[in-house]
């Protein structure tokens, strides 16, 4: 029989406890097992940044984590910082940018944004922009108007 | 791509760890960044994970006595953060942005990256220019071993079954040293193409890596007093393996300009 581990996490500040396989990924387990499917599945080794979730605070690749590795940990997704309304202005931005248009990239783009602008840092050039999102593909925009969503949200 | 089945502990001590290691098929887990993807594609399949991101202890830089001694789960992001890395082994301050992406640093370890042994990555070029040494523990005990040694082959170093890297540790730099660090990739965060640590301390130390199967420290080049016979010097001693899209002449090539950049860094910043 496949191995299982009990896990008790924080997900979007609701606490859950399930039995998971060692082998499934923190991705896997949000999409499957708590339906949030707003974090996205690209190539499931790291490469592509479209499962990236926040753990603890941190940004990180969801293909590239066990979901038993999560326990005990708070998991943020594009869902849970909709709701707070965390990213609504990367949200307009990207809208009114046209920062997207089949959108697959995008919940993974805009937890990368956010990782950048909680940074705080001033004067933040384009190429700083590109270098922060280098993790995260997009394969319709050619990345100028994602950059100009980003940059009209930190510098105004 | 999923994962094969595997069964995993975290244990709470090194004890504890060592002795899950014995079990057949077990594995070391840290930040994952390298084994979950091999995972993932099915490259690897143990059955069961021990994931040492528990060990604490392991977590943590300190500066004793002039000598700086990293913790294996430090987190590339964490080096990047830290006051005393940038002051004390500016060497490893400039690899980190080179290291993947923000993500990926946020979970990949110092002490993963050492046990792997990429030969394109960035930490164990900077270990072996820094003349640093790899702290291994095993249940029977520590050894330190020299960052020129360790690196054997290719993914292939000098650590025994059951045994982990622990720390490395790394004199901090001087006041009148100076050390480069210059990487070529084709886009930011990808594997390098090539790329060089150098450090200038009693001489000089040039060690590239993304040019065998574990990095090249070009003594010949390292001993020449002027950057043209250093540059000439390295183009007979380096011989980079090619990959898919440069040759090793390409290589060569882009190693002796790395060379020229690092030496005027060394030779011009204040």
């Amino acid at each position: 029989m496949e191995p299982a581990n009990d896990i008790t996490l924080t997900v979007n500040g609701t606490q859950v406890s399930r039995r998971v396989a060692p082998r499934q990924h923190l991705v896997d387990f949000l999409r499957d097992e708590l339906g949030l499917t707003g974090s996205h599945i690209g190539c499931e080794h790291g490469v592509c940044g479209a499962c990236t979730v926040r753990v603890n605070g941190d940004i990180v690749r969801g293909c590239l984590m066990l979901a038993v590795q999560a326990d005990g940990c708070t998991v943020e997704t594009v869902e849970g910082l909709s709701d707070s309304r965390e990213l609504a202005a990367l949200q307009k931005a990207f809208h009114e940018k046209n920062a997207l248009q089949c959108g697959f990239c995008t919940p993974g783009m805009l937890l990368a944004a956010q990782d950048l602008i909680r940074r705080g840092e001033n004067g933040m050039s384009r190429e700083r922009i590109r270098e922060h999102i280098s993790g995260n593909y997009c394969r319709c925009t050619g990345y100028q108007a994602i950059v100009d969503a980003i940059e009209e949200v930190i510098n105004g | 791509m999923k994962a094969p089945a595997f069964a995993y502990v975290k244990p709470k001590s090194l004890a504890e760890a060592f002795e899950l290691l014995e079990q057949p098929g077990a594995k070391v887990l840290a930040g994952g960044q390298s084994l979950i993807p091999s995972l993932n594609m099915r490259l690897s399949s143990p059955q069961l994970l021990v994931d040492i991101t528990g060990l604490s202890a392991l977590r943590t830089i300190t500066l004793e006595q002039a000598v700086v001694r990293i913790g294996a789960l430090v987190t590339h992001a964490q080096l990047g953060q830290s006051e005393d890395i940038r002051k004390h082994v500016p060497l490893l301050a400039a690899a980190v942005p080179h290291i993947a992406h923000p993500a990926i640093r946020n979970r990949g370890t110092f002490g993963g990256s050492i046990a792997l042994a990429d030969p394109a990555a960035e930490y164990p070029a900077c270990l072996v220019a820094l003349n640093a040494s790899i702290v291994v523990q095993g249940k029977d005990g520590e050894r330190i071993v020299s960052a020129e040694s360790f690196f054997k082959g290719l993914f292939e170093v000098d650590l025994r079954p059951g045994e982990l890297v622990v720390a490395a540790e790394i004199r901090a730099q001087l006041k009148d040293e100076r050390c480069a660090f210059l990487e070529l990739a084709r886009r930011h965060g990808d594997y390098a193409i090539i790329g060089i640590a150098a450090v200038q301390s009693e001489g000089n130390r040039f060690v590239f890596f993304g040019a065998g199967s574990t990095p090249v420290f070009a003594r010949n080049a390292s001993r020449e007093p002027d950057l043209g016979a250093a540059r000439a010097a390295l183009a007979r001693e380096l011989e980079p393996p090619a990959d898919l899209y440069n040759s090793s002449t390409t290589k060569r090539h882009l190693a002796g300009v790395l060379l020229e950049r690092a030496w005027n860094q060394l030779t011009t910043s204040p």
